[in-house]
């Protein structure tokens, strides 16, 4: 039996697209860039984004953000959520500046606590989503509000200092790169090369597709969704060290004000990770956290509210979602 | 069959690579297996075939470890095993493919193929020694042309996602490849594919078993065909020894061992209340039928041919894209679920649990479902809106005759049998005069199976209309007034009352199309 007698029907399909590749909010973002020159031409007459400087506020606005949402991306994938991320930032933050009370020699042991601290809180999370049986929406908002109670039972202001030496962090650049954006690159970096490259990310998104397919082809599959848990926390931590750094001392209310927790879930979703989990990537999470930037920066320095600016976000949200499952229709059809 | 080609079966030198003896299962209320023994041999192609019940898929189940046997056991290479878990029966060579595929669809091939068993240095996939093993196992069974190791999954179809999922199971060195229904959803051109791929195979040394209900390509494919029959063994033999029509006659040569209600009589046989002219959509074609108050008219076929589309398109779930549906003599557009029921159509669907039900819901709001979803909200407000329909609940349950001490129970904690019957009462309180029903005793005892047979005759005498949809046979000859035979999408023939089972298997395999007027039209095709 001879393979020609089946080249007639199988038609080889031609190589990939390389547009097919690019994740489709890049579209998004493009369009919400467009939009915003736009916008910036009619009403102040070019002066917003001409500013390069404007362009790298953008960037370090996505920041904290970004680093966090690369983390959910992770969980999001696992068809788990976290929503104790931004209670996870405040705690971090606050025991950064407490334990460096602004002494340079003390900066390597307060990442070292933090460290711990996120990847603890990570570990639970997991542990009670996994060997629980709880929900992850349930779990996680359930280790949030328990972190936050914990947090405003001890401190009611900001508690401690980081030193000059680690607001650099936060404000200086080499060369002209700011020293953020690059953490930003670490951090995205690293999560595609973990998810595209390793045998965990590989499981991960086998675990989050089909947890019985997963089981099925021998996958410690709690393992897998703990170690993302982890590593969503651990990005939390990352997150609320980029905020001290620029707040210089931290307090009970940054991870909250911020929203982290339901902004990195959107940013993720915008960037094409579903909901029940097995598809998505990091790049698309990082195009979704600049669409927010983009939106946040052009509406602030247009002086437009900031209600126009929330309707806008969810409009956006809503349209990237219902992009994806028209898409997943027809491909279905 | 005749005699003496038992020596044929015998004369292949072989070892059995794998033995069932003796192989008893039992489900509560029924015997899924009853003392069946056979014996599959290395490079040998042996098909299970029986109606729907008769044991095949458990069978399998219990040689892929999926499910455990209550007496017998199953000898793996001259060694008694007991697998615990499908894994198991993967690690020792015995691997199983069922119609639901195991493959992430947002993966590529090769991810797909070796998830979990990815070549790695310190926890980093090496993608190029991962694409080159997939390729490697794809060329191994001569399909590197038709699937690329890097595509993803979801842009294949069906008959590729099954080649990928056999390309899986020898990645992982099985000598037993176990497939259920294999070309039940592929095109002629497909498994014509597969079946060359199967051939390869066996020429490889692999044991293949496999489950159809197809029986033009059991006869194109296999060796060895071994008959079940309500569990039992009938018989196993060559496939040049035997014929279709002995293999059908084995299949379904049964007594009645269940009292069907009286059929209707001509008389009693209404207008007709709907007319479906020319329908068709992506499953369906030509499709032609009438259907007269007081009547049941059975649709019997093969999985796959198309039964429960029909439905569907009736009921506006995926409606008819060409054609004209009348009813009560008028033309009426379909597209929803909603207008059927307006039209007056009731669908008891297949899977009560999770299409017929609410089943954390009290008995007395799934009762109500279908009456308070159309009727205007503004009655909510009304108290009497509320409390009329009240009313209606023991009415209803007096007419299916639900046992239960109180209305307010939740539907889940009801036996199958009582729960087909409050599926039934939605409909009755909608006051549906054309009922469609799917499967409608599947999975429920024998006494409930008799009460809801008696139901669907009393609501023929009723003036109601019925359309049931069926995979056993013996129900639709006990049951329909007409039975409609669907084949490939199509309506294969039409049978009057208390035909056959063999001449409805006939009709279904596309052995013999159509009418009983147009007799003994045996379609040549494809069997020697």
């Amino acid at each position: 039996m001879s393979t020609e007698t089946l080249t007639g029907t199988g038609e080889k399909r031609k190589r990939e697209n390389i547009f097919a590749r690019i994740p489709q909010v890049y579209y998004f973002l493009v369009v919400v860039t467009v939009t915003g020159i736009v916008l910036d031409q009619v009403f102040a007459n070019g002066n917003i984004l001409s500013n390069p400087s404007i362009f790298r506020n953008i960037l370090i606005r996505s920041v904290a953000l970004g680093i966090v949402a690369v983390g959910q991306t992770f969980v999001m994938i696992g068809a788990s959520i976290d929503l104790s991320v931004a209670y996870t930032i405040s705690l971090t933050a606050v025991l950064t500046s407490l334990i460096m009370q602004g002494d340079p020699a003390r900066v390597p042991m307060a990442i070292l606590v933090v460290l711990v601290v996120g990847a603890f809180i990570g570990l639970i999370n997991g542990l009670i989503i996994t060997k629980l049986n709880v929900n992850s929406f349930i779990a996680t908002l359930g280790t949030g509000l328990i972190i936050e109670g914990l947090l405003s039972g001890s401190f009611s202001n900001w508690s401690g200092a980081v030193p000059e030496s680690f607001r650099s962090l936060g404000y200086n650049a080499i060369g002209p790169i700011p020293i953020s954006i690059i953490l930003l690159s670490i951090v995205v970096l690293a999560g595609w090369f973990i998810l595209s490259r390793t045998k965990f990310g590989a499981h991960l998104y086998g675990v989050g597709g089909d947890h019985q397919i997963a089981r099925l082809s021998g996958l410690r599959t709690d393992r897998v969704l703990i170690g993302a848990h982890v590593i969503c926390s651990i990005t939390a931590v990352l997150s609320a060290l980029f905020i001290v750094s620029r707040l210089g001392s931290g307090a009970p209310w940054v991870g909250p004000d911020g929203v982290y927790d339901l902004e990195s879930v959107a940013t993720t979703v915008i960037g094409g990770t579903a909901l029940s989990g097995g598809r998505g990537g990091v790049f698309g999470t990082l195009a979704g956290v600049l669409i927010f930037g983009v939106i946040d920066t052009v509406f602030n320095q247009l002086g437009v509210d900031t209600f126009l600016k929330m309707v806008l976000r969810g409009a956006i949200i809503i349209l990237a979602v219902a992009s994806y499952s028209v898409r997943s229709k027809r491909e279905a059809a | 069959m005749t005699e003496g080609k038992i020596e044929s079966l015998s004369t292949s030198k072989k070892e059995p690579l794998l033995i069932a003896r003796n192989i008893t299962k039992k489900f509560p209320g029924v015997v899924a297996l009853d003392d069946v023994s056979v014996e599959f041999f290395p490079g040998e192609v042996h098909a299970v075939v029986g109606e729907n019940g008769a044991g095949k898929s458990t069978l399998m189940k219990i040689m892929a470890g999926a499910y455990s046997s209550d007496e017998g056991e199953v000898i793996l290479n001259g060694e008694a095993v007991e697998f615990s878990h499908p894994q198991e029966a993967q690690q020792r060579g015995v691997a199983i493919i069922y119609q639901e595929f195991n493959l992430l669809p947002e993966r590529t091939v090769a991810q797909n193929i070796y998830l979990g068993r990815e070549p790695a240095r310190f926890g980093v996939i090496n993608q190029r020694e991962l694409n080159n093993m997939a390729l490697g196992v794809l060329k191994d069974i001569g399909i590197d042309s038709i699937i690329s190791p890097s595509e993803m999954t979801s842009s294949l179809s069906v008959a590729e996602l099954q080649l990928v999922e056999i390309a899986k199971a020898v990645s992982l060195d099985a000598k037993i490849l176990i497939m259920d229904e294999p070309t039940a959803s592929l095109t002629s051109t497909e498994v014509q594919l597969l079946s060359d791929l199967i051939s390869r195979l066996k020429e490889k040394g692999l044991a293949i078993i496999f489950i159809s209900h197809r029986l033009v390509e059991v006869f194109q494919v296999a060796d060895k065909i071994t008959v079940l029959k309500d569990g039992a063994h009938v018989g196993t033999v060559a496939t040049p020894d035997a014929s279709p029509e002995d293999i059908v006659y084995m299949m379904v040569g049964r007594l009645l061992d269940h009292y069907f209600p009286p059929l209707g009589e001509e008389e009693e046989f209404g207008e007709v209340i709907l007319e479906v002219k020319n329908g068709g959509n992506d499953f369906l074609k030509d499709i032609n039928l009438m259907l007269r108050k007081g009547e049941v008219v059975g649709i019997s076929g093969l999985q796959g041919s198309g039964r429960t589309e029909l439905a569907q398109a009736l009921f506006g779930v995926v409606p008819f894209k060409e054609g004209q549906i009348i009813i009560n003599g008028k033309p009426v557009t379909i597209r929803t679920p909603v207008r059927a029921i307006k039209a007056g159509i009731g669908y008891v669907t297949e899977d009560r649990k999770s299409e017929g039900l609410l089943l954390m819901q009290p008995i007395r709001d799934n009762m109500l479902l279908v009456v308070r979803a159309l009727r205007s909200i503004f009655k909510w407000i009304h108290p009497d809106g509320v409390r009329s329909n009240r009313y209606l609940v023991p009415t209803l349950g007096k007419q299916v005759d639900v046992r239960v001490d109180t209305y307010s129970k939740e539907v889940q904690d009801l036996s199958g049998g009582n729960q087909q019957k409050v599926v039934l009462t939605k409909w009755l309180a909608s006051q549906a005069e054309i009922f469609i029903f799917d499967e409608p005793t599947r999975g429920i005892d024998v006494e409930a199976k008799a009460s809801i047979h008696d139901l669907i005759r009393d609501l023929t005498k009723q003036g109601v209309a019925v359309i049931m949809i069926s995979s056993e046979l013996p129900e639709i000859i006990g049951m329909s007034d007409r039975i409609l035979v669907m084949h490939e999408g199509k309506i294969g023939g039409e049978l009057p009352a208390e035909s056959s089972e063999p001449e409805i298997m006939l009709v279904a395999t596309g052995q013999m199309n159509g009418n009983r007027e147009t007799e003994s039209a045996i379609s040549g095709g494809g069997i020697k």
